[in-house]
């Protein structure tokens, strides 16, 4: 879910690092898609809620990182297309992040039908109903925020709109790694966001073409 | 006489423990506002159109401080003082999201949805129909919730949805709606007789995470009635356009108009106990709804086939 906006690809200092949690995150309890076979027969082995996902070595997925202050916003708006699928009556990727006005599918890939019910509180709330086989459904947010998404049909999806005002940002995967490439020099808050365990800061200054290493570290709740 | 005695100790020790069980109650209670001690707040006047009508917010300001504010809040912001009694909860006039509209989700309704909305009611809530006050009053009301969302001033509400002309009630389009109703999935929150008890139905919260029963068409009396208006055009336009802040999605991408049609004759043979044109011809057939047949192929509807339970109006 990385974006790339070459507009200085002179200047390009890159933060990069890792985010991990410390002591013990709770138990993510297998999901039981009986009511709902078609997904079920998906999954053989059931999968588990997404609350926190973690890794090897206390790694954690699922952060957004991203430049809160430091790259003023120029407005542009990444071009490439986002996707959100609903495949096995999960949410694929559970976090999407995206730039604010930027556009957005919502695609079905399931027998069964869904409503995609983002819950935004600045935004504008809808809800729609999706049936197996329609085209994707378009859509984008024109302010910043994170917005839980619900189906209220398969009450156990959930997932997130991570919409930000920056066109630097990453979610963290694959072992916790991140990376936000071309920055131009400058001083940057960068802001680590993870829907249960809240929101850290860390400031860098990029000089040049180089790579910082800035690290996240989480408190995982037992519950 | 010792026996006396222990009552009355017993008596006196349950008036003190009271007494500090209600003051420790009473201290953890919000400070109330005072009225009069409200926050000044700069309001624009808002105004609202009702056919000929035009409604000012200014005029309407008693009449909400009165008869609205004690659960809509006195900042619109569903906070009044019934509020915490209620159940569903009154709706919160800042957030701008409405059940009952005729244009699509997540637009703003127009000023008749409002104004319907005030005199209608709405079914199975606290919200009574407000049909004492005036045309004029209820218009200048419609004005006066505007003022508590900055969406009224940027946004233009939406445009109602077309409603084609209703068909002909026949059986095969009852049957064509069952078709619908399980192809769709309603069932899952509306149950397959439509009482409210489908199998996702005690998991469903309002977009303020409070629960929410989904709607029981086979409710007795009054309690089948809709929340947003009761005749067919009105159950065409709940199902369109969506009960925003509710699960209840908007299917207006997803069912074609002549379709919606059928799928609104069969929900009305869900509404066992009351009388209507499609319960009347349902009688007729002794109360059997035939399988659909796809007219195409000749088929049965994939949903109805593949499905063993079939939905249906329980005659």
């Amino acid at each position: 879910m990385m974006v790339l906006v070459a507009s200085s690809a002179m200047f390009a200092g890159t933060v990069s690092g890792k985010v991990t949690y410390t002591g013990t995150p709770a138990h993510m309890k297998p999901i039981d898609m009986s009511k709902e076979p078609s997904c079920a027969k998906q999954h053989p082995t059931p999968i588990t809620s997404e609350t926190v996902v973690t890794g090897a070595n206390d790694a954690l997925d699922n952060v957004v990182v991203y430049i809160s202050s430091g790259a003023p916003d120029d407005g542009q708006i990444p071009t490439q297309a986002i996707t959100y699928v609903q495949k096995g009556c999960q949410y694929i990727p559970h976090v999407l992040a995206m730039h604010v006005d930027q556009e957005f599918a919502i695609a079905n890939d399931d027998q069964t039908s869904h409503n995609i019910h983002p819950h935004p509180t600045v935004n504008i709330e809808w809800n729609l109903s999706q049936q197996a086989g329609s085209p994707p459904i378009k859509k984008k947010y024109d302010k910043p925020e994170f917005i839980p998404v619900q189906c209220n049909i398969h009450p156990w999806m959930h997932g997130w709109f991570a919409v930000l005002k920056t066109s630097h940002y990453d979610v963290s995967k694959d072992g916790g790694d991140f990376k936000l490439p071309n920055l131009p020099p400058g001083k940057y808050t960068i802001t680590a966001w993870h829907e249960s365990y809240g929101t850290q800061t860390a400031d860098v200054t990029i000089s040049g073409n180089e790579t910082k290493e800035v690290n996240f570290s989480f408190k995982a709740k037992p519950y | 006489m010792r026996f006396t005695g222990a009552i009355f100790a017993t008596v006196m020790l349950g008036i003190v423990f009271s007494a500090t069980f209600a003051t420790r109650v009473l201290a953890q209670l919000p400070d109330v506002p005072e009225v009069g001690a409200l926050k000044p707040v700069v309001v624009k006047p808002m105004e609202s159109h009702i056919g000929n009508i035009t409604g000012h917010s200014q005029n309407a300001k008693s009449d909400y401080r009165r008869y609205c504010a004690g659960c809509h809040g006195d900042y619109g912001d569903a906070n009044g003082e019934n509020a915490v009694w209620l159940d569903p909860k009154p709706r919160d006039f800042t957030i701008a999201t409405f059940k009952c509209r005729s244009t699509l989700t997540g637009t703003l309704p127009t000023d008749q949805d409002l104004f319907n909305t005030i005199g209608r009611g709405l079914t199975n809530s606290n919200m009574p129909i407000w049909n004492t006050f005036s045309k004029q009053e209820r218009a200048d009301l419609v004005a006066y919730i505007k003022i508590f969302s900055p969406r009224w001033e940027k946004e233009k509400a939406g445009v109602p949805i077309t409603v084609p002309a209703e068909p002909p009630v026949t059986l095969e389009s009852i049957s064509h709606g069952q078709a619908l109703f399980a192809k769709l999935e309603c069932w899952k929150c509306h149950g397959l007789h439509g009482e409210g008890d489908g199998p996702s139905a005690s998991t469903l919260t309002d977009s303020k995470d409070n629960p929410i029963r989904p709607f029981n068409f086979a409710a007795a009396g009054n309690d089948s009635r809709f929340k947003c208006g009761s005749t067919n055009q009105d159950i065409y336009k709940i199902f369109m356009t969506g009960v925003d802040g509710t699960p209840m999605p908007s299917f207006a991408d997803v069912i074609q108009p002549n379709d919606a049609w059928d799928l609104v004759h069969f929900l009305r043979t869900l509404q066992v106990h009351r009388k209507s044109r499609e319960n009347d011809i349902l009688m007729a057939a002794h109360g059997v709804i035939p399988p659909y047949v796809e007219k195409k192929t000749g088929s049965l509807a994939p949903a109805a086939s593949a499905n063993e339970k079939v939905p249906g109006g329980g005659q």
